[in-house]
């Protein structure tokens, strides 16, 4: 008896409709959010997590529409994100229905936001993105949707995004993210030993066995994956019969 | 059967209420006074700080009539900080005075484990529960916390282990409260909920 690995599809939307594109570019639709939102729920899922990659701020009025109906559908918990850039932007997410809030470009510019959501919602709803790519011997943190590159270490910033209050990170690999070659291991596994809060491993999932390995090499405390989802090429039932079989604790749906 | 939720400005209300109509069942949103006066059956939902939801308690001259209500015999679940609430105190915020209708304290759970506690484990079941009647022994719940009650005076139904055994289901009386989300909890949370709804009808 303990803790299970959770398996979190996620939804990337663009306010309205999911999309998918390979290294964060070359979008493609992929779906009706709130139908998947349903489906995963049935299927067992343990949280799911719906961002919005556009980020607009036109668009936004749409995106906490898609939030409230995608959180309608749900009896796991929900997270959130995309484009929050201030305390305001958390709690019209948090309003919708997100039990969870994640942050990313936002927070590196100004890390202090992460602090101000953690006093306010609590640090088990903060959840710090983090999407790290390779550089010769370490990772480094990049924005924008991993367009552009900051100057800090991924190792050194999620230590301090757990400092300020991060109850969680969801780190992506931007170098495996779309390929499907497998989660990035080293990352994962350098990350989650660094800090002392949950991990969610995400960047490169097709196979069973990769969701294996990230949990048991990786250290990961939970694995997130979208297209492989929504394109049926896994099902979240028959993965987590796959990862019970290979005794990793997980939560079997009824 | 009407619900009331006491909403105190923070927490997870919605996905309560939420939870609630699924369910089929009438629930309000009070912050009130006088309607803990008049409930039939109270929810206490929190997530996030136990110092804001004490703070709270007090700003809106709830703590009596909540008291007063649970002394009177009023159906009361309690999830999350809404467990943690029910104590003398807390670490999180040892300035402040829980409510203290149940012995005990609420500690933080050891560094030895990641913390937050977070997402699905499992409950030991110490003895019959009216909560869990009907769920089955292995079901999973939804946890997002990192202080508990770890040295519980009063007998939990249930405990769940992350680094320290820690009370989970609580049941005393008409004071029913839980440390994980029956709220997100699939459909072993949708059946406590049902369970709950028929112990305060």
């Amino acid at each position: 008896m303990s803790l299970a690995h959770r398996i979190i599809p996620c939804l990337d939307t663009d306010g309205a409709r999911v999309v998918k594109g390979v290294k964060f570019v070359g979008l493609r639709d992929a779906g009706d959010p709130v139908a998947l939102a349903a489906r995963y729920n049935a299927e067992g899922a343990d949280e799911l997590v719906v961002l919005d990659i556009a980020a607009s701020r036109d668009r936004r009025p749409t995106f906490l529409e898609t939030i409230r109906r995608v959180a309608a559908e749900l009896a796991i918990p929900l997270t959130a994100g995309g484009g929050i850039r201030s305390l305001e932007d958390a709690r019209s997410v948090v309003r919708a229905g997100a039990d969870k809030i994640t942050v990313n470009t936002a927070a590196v510019e100004r890390p202090e936001l992460i602090s101000e959501l953690s006093r306010e919602f609590g640090r088990q709803a903060v959840v710090l993105a983090i999407d790290a790519k390779r550089l010769e011997d370490h990772w480094h943190v990049t924005v924008r949707g991993g367009r552009e590159s900051s100057s800090l270490d991924a190792l050194e910033w999620a230590k301090i995004g757990v400092a300020c209050g991060a109850g969680e990170i969801l780190l992506t690999s931007v170098d495996r993210d779309g390929t499907q070659l497998g989660f990035d291991t080293p990352l994962t596994a350098a990350i989650s030993q660094a800090v002392s809060v949950p991990v969610i491993a995400s960047g490169g999932a097709k196979l069973p066995e990769h969701f294996a390995q990230i949990f048991s090499e990786g250290a990961a405390d939970a694995a997130l994956a979208a297209s492989i989802f929504h394109d049926g090429v896994q099902s979240i039932r028959e993965l987590k019969q796959f990862l019970s079989a290979r005794n990793i604790e997980v939560r079997l749906p009824c | 059967m009407n619900v009331t939720l006491l909403d105190y400005g923070a927490g997870n209300v919605a996905s309560v209420e939420r939870a609630l109509q699924r369910l089929g069942a009438a629930s309000q949103r009070s912050n009130s006074a006088e309607s803990l006066g008049n409930a039939e059956a109270i929810i206490l939902p929190g997530v996030g700080h136990y110092g804001a939801l004490v703070r709270a308690l007090d700003q809106q001259n709830l703590r009596a009539a909540l008291v007063d209500a649970l002394h009177r015999g009023v159906p009361f679940l309690g999830i999350c900080l809404g467990l943690q609430a029910l104590f003398k105190s807390s670490e999180e915020a040892p300035e402040l005075q829980g409510l203290h209708v149940l012995p005990g304290r609420v500690c933080a759970l050891p560094a030895s484990v990641k913390l937050p506690h977070m997402g699905w484990n499992q409950l030991a079941r110490k003895k019959d529960s009216r909560l869990l009647a009907g769920i089955a022994p292995d079901s999973f719940f939804y946890f997002a916390h990192s202080f508990a009650v770890i040295d519980c005076d009063l007998a939990a139904c249930a405990s769940c282990t992350h680094g320290a055994e820690f009370a989970a289901v609580i049941e005393h009386n008409n004071i029913f409260a839980v440390q994980f989300h029956p709220e997100k909890s699939g459909d072993a949370g949708a059946q406590l909920l049902k369970n709950f709804l028929r112990l305060a009808a």
